[in-house]
């Protein structure tokens, strides 16, 4: 081996030796997540729904004779490498051809694979069966949350937005992780056990999907088309999923977490639910000081923006800096128009945030990390804003 | 028994200065097959390593849950132009390397049938790479929504996007032109008495494999220039707000993705009916039902595409019908390996490095074939698409399958191309190297896809942190075994180490390259070979044939 290679050789080893060493090991909690994921689960995840038992079930039988093929096939071939080989003798036979043995094994799998078909159509068409249902639940990805619309049934009239709860320290391997790492939200969507869910999906700006594994559902969020699907839950607990396809930066970060409940509690949170959005419904007449906006705004900015533009203000790469921006330190109009509209990859904040919590967030931008423009921004404001650029 | 007749001229050993260029200008306008091989080879092996470093990042910021080392719209790119890298500038360009140079020696022509335009399907890939790569330097970075490049996210990207629709362009441009050059070249040109149903199987799955391509590459440079006008001149393609459809990309896309990746299989197929053959000393088993077998799977490939569209909300009849066509399609795949193992048994065999890579990819390339039938299935697929079975199920069939079949290739073909053998001992630890970090990589991402991982994610709950540390690891441990291979195995072959080649180093290869000298001449075949294809087999001499 020449001295060039040799010190390829050893660059390589050593680089890799020292991307071990710096990464950083923050002592993550070990152990199985509450209604999520195993430590090293090796299957799916045990089912809450019927529908998930026979998925279960499929992907069982499909794996067994998949299996008892393969050591077929595989039994055959390795018996001929041990024994038909030159250096114990072998001599090669002269055949090269049989219409017979061809048709033989093509009849035979065709034959197995429609035995494979035939339990699997019926899960299609039950799967596919949304009608009936006792409770109707829009969902719509956003970039990058999910929004619950409970439309029909009973609870009908709720809605909240569902966000990624775990802290960016977590992310940013500044704190240890918890056991519900990235799968964590601060609003759950709540559903009474054994009753039928459909589930109509849409989104707001590019293909999300809908998925909880423990149900077996899985459903692709379509900007400007509807989609729909549906569980019955079986299980009481809490079942967690994660954003299905492809949505941009925080695609990792935009998880599902659905609370499965007696019918009484059910009947309990509806109450809860409806009382705490009436109370959080922004009065647009009420004005709130200088501090009060800072502490929501604060709220806001770490669930929604610090992903971006970074807890201290600062930016990263193609995020600009909110510390001494032209727009945070600029005419209003310029900011409202940036946080209702969006602008390339900032989303539009319009019908995601409430113009109470624009508002907040605005003064919060406008009055930290040494920004000190002294404006306090009001409900109202985002309201006439909202009309005027129309 | 009959012999090769061949004329004086057919082997030439002395070159005529005037007519071999040398120099840059050998290269540049190359118009010898190959030469132009040898390019399209070095260009794919480049884009490897590329795609390979591409994917060290992505194992590297997924070597621990957090982020740790890119930020996630960078991770996005990576595996954007991993995916892009790999399909368009490794996969593909080493198959069109792989029949510019093997086509014409196996069927007794003296060159590719268009020699001029296969210099320009060359020298457009460089162009496109450039223009493909150079997006990362642009504002907004390369396109990071998937090699699937979805509407509407792919709608948001910044001009990286656009340079890789050029690129991809540029690089459909290269397939079609080398499609219409291997349709022409083996229609026409076989040496007189070989019938179609006597041309080597590389050749019958190349012919397939073009008229794919042709068929194809079209529709995605259609359904790129709708991406291209939604993003700048104005359409609604894919905006439900115009009046357009996100999930009509998603049609248009994988009516010709999945054709695509057949493209990317069946001259690995046709390698390996080359190498099995020839190692277990013994014919072919059921050649006409190969061909068959090859057509059908090509067929079949138009009418399955909506496999990867399962969660899109199809109406349960479009559900079916697509689960049973992509089931339909293990028959014939299955046929094939089954032909395969029927060749070796009571064959003769030895198990020189080629004949490995190529046992190696049956056994592999049929788990991955497994897996595909296991999320043909749409009820199971509801919970695995977008996890990392399926992940674990392309790579399985793209680098256990694809990949190790150019290697077996470039094993079985080195002696030809270099006069060299390649190193038995090194040819078989990049061998073992690869196959037992290819599964460590790739194995436990099955795992991680029934436990609910999903794919594109640049960070994961900590449950799923010990399957992700050893994929990362296995991972490293790969790339390193594909540059040993580059350093230790090719460059010394390429620079005249190792046991000189005889005309037919393995002694149960069959096939018109194997009566020229290793390394091939710079002209061969320059009048036709008079061979007898009718004649019971005879050592270096007829290819293998029905009766």
């Amino acid at each position: 081996m020449n001295l060039f290679a040799k010190a390829l050789k050893v660059w390589f080893y050593l680089g890799a030796l020292v991307a071990i060493a710096v990464t950083p090991v923050v002592q993550a909690a070990n152990g199985d997540m509450p209604g999520g994921p195993k430590v090293n689960q090796l299957d799916f995840p045990a089912p809450a729904t019927k529908i998930m038992a026979e998925i279960h079930w499929l992907n069982w039988f499909m794996i067994v004779i998949c299996a008892i093929i393969f050591v077929g096939v595989f039994g055959v071939m390795f018996y001929s490498i041990l024994k038909h080989r030159k250096s114990k003798g072998a001599k090669a036979a002269s055949f090269h051809e049989s219409t017979t043995v061809e048709i033989i094994w093509t009849v035979i799998p065709l034959i197995i694979v429609i035995a494979m078909a035939l339990p699997a159509t019926k899960t299609v068409v039950a799967m596919k069966d949304t009608t009936n249902s006792d409770i109707t639940i829009k969902t719509t990805g956003y970039q990058w949350k999910w929004g619950y619309d409970y439309i029909k049934g009973e609870g009908e009239g709720i809605s909240f937005v569902s966000t990624l709860s775990t802290p960016r320290a977590q992310v940013n391997n500044l704190e240890p992780k918890s056991l519900t790492y990235l799968m964590e939200v601060d609003n759950e969507m709540v559903v009474p056990v054994n009753k039928k869910i459909r589930i109509i999906t849409t989104a707001n700006d590019v293909i999300h999907a809908w998925a909880v594994p423990a149900f077996g559902v899985k459903q692709d969020a379509i900007p400007g088309f509807v989609r729909d699907t549906w569980f019955k839950a079986e299980k009481i607990g809490t079942f967690r999923g994660q954003c299905s396809e492809l949505c941009g930066a925080q695609h990792a970060f935009m998880p599902i977490v659905v609370k499965v409940v007696s019918a009484e509690d059910y009947s309990k949170w509806v109450d809860a639910k409806k009382k705490e959005m009436a109370g959080n419904a922004d009065d647009p007449t009420k004005t709130y000081t200088m501090e009060e906006q800072k502490e929501r705004g604060a709220k806001v900015y770490a669930a929604n923006c610090a992903a971006c533009h970074q807890a201290n203000g600062a930016g990263a790469g193609a995020f600009p800096a909110l510390v001494g921006s032209k727009v945070v330190l600029g005419p209003k109009e310029g900011q409202y128009q940036i946080l209702l509209n969006g602008k390339n990859a900032m989303p539009k904040w319009s019908g995601v945030l409430s113009d109470g919590e624009l508002a907040a967030v605005m003064t919060y931008t406008r009055n930290t990390w040494g920004n000190k423009s002294g404006d306090v921004i009001q409900t109202q404001d985002f309201i006439t804003a909202r009309t005027a650029s129309k | 028994m009959s012999t090769i007749s061949t004329t004086h001229d057919s082997v030439h050993d002395h070159d005529h200065a005037h007519d071999q260029p040398h120099g840059w200008r050998r290269w540049l306008f190359a118009t010898n097959h190959k030469d132009i091989g040898t390019m399209y080879l070095i260009f794919s092996f480049v884009s490897l390593l590329a795609g390979g470093v591409m994917a060290l990042g992505i194992r590297l910021e997924l070597f621990q849950p957090g982020l740790q080392y890119f930020r996630p719209e960078f991770f996005n790119q990576l595996t954007t132009m991993h995916g892009l890298v790999m399909v368009f500038g490794a996969i593909m360009p080493a198959f069109v390397g792989f029949a510019n140079w093997m086509i014409p020696l196996q069927i007794g022509a003296a060159d590719m049938a268009f020699a001029r335009m296969n210099n320009l399907s060359f020298w457009i890939l460089p162009v496109a790479a450039l223009l493909l790569f150079g997006s990362f330097l642009v504002p907004g970075g390369a396109p990071a929504g998937g090699w699937t490049l979805y509407a509407p996210l792919s709608l948001q990207m910044g001009p990286g996007m656009d340079m890789a629709i050029f690129a991809i362009h540029l690089l459909g441009a290269s397939s079609i032109m080398g499609s219409i050059n291997i349709i022409v070249t083996v229609l026409n040109m076989r040496a007189p008495g070989m019938t179609m149903m006597k041309m080597p199987m590389f050749c019958w799955t190349w012919l397939i494999t073009a008229y794919l391509l042709i068929a194809v590459m079209p529709v995605l440079a259609g359904v790129i220039t709708m991406v291209l006008t939604d993003r700048h001149f104005g359409t609604t393609f894919f905006s439900a707000v115009g009046g357009g459809d996100p999930v009509m990309f998603q049609h248009i896309f994988w009516f010709f993705g999945h054709p695509e990746v057949y493209i990317m299989i069946l001259p690995a197929f046709g390698i390996i009916s080359e190498i099995v053959p020839a190692f277990s000393r013994k014919t072919l088993f059921g050649y006409s039902s190969m061909v068959y077998a090859t057509s059908s799977i090509a067929i079949l490939s138009f009418i399955v595409w909506a496999h990867h569209m399962f969660t899109t909300g199809m109406p349960v009849t479009g559900q079916l019908f697509f689960m049973y066509a992509t089931m339909l399609i293990a028959v014939p795949t299955g046929v094939k390996i089954f032909n395969w193992v029927a060749t070796m048994w009571r064959g003769s065999m030895t198990f020189e490095t080629p004949m490995l890579w190529a046992i190696g990819f049956i056994f592999v390339f049929t788990m991955g074939g497994f897996t595909g039938l296991i999320l043909a299935m749409a009820p199971i697929d509801i919970g695995l698409q977008d996890t990392y079975y399926v992940v674990a199920h392309f790579h399985y069939v793209l680098v256990a399958g694809s990949l190790f079949a150019m290697f077996a290739g470039f094993y079985f073909w080195c002696p030809k191309w270099t006069g060299r053998m390649a190193n038995e001992f090194r040819g078989k630890i990049h061998f073992w190297g690869s196959l037992i970090f290819f599964n460590l990589t790739f194995f436990p991402m099955h795992f991680l896809g029934l436990a609910g991982m999903p794919r594109r994610y640049a960070d994961y709950p900590t449950q799923f942190a010990d399957f992700n540390m050893i994929a990362s690891i296995s991972a490293l441990g790969f790339g390193v075994m594909q540059v040993y291979f580059l350093l230790f195995v090719v460059l010394p072959a390429y620079r005249g180490q190792g046991v000189k080649a005889s005309d037919c180093p393995w002694d149960g290869a069959k096939g018109l390259e194997w009566t020229i000298p290793s390394p091939a001449p710079f002209h061969t075949f320059e009048t036709p070979p008079q061979v007898d294809f009718d004649a019971p087999m005879h050592p270096s001499n007829t290819p293998a044939h029905a009766h």
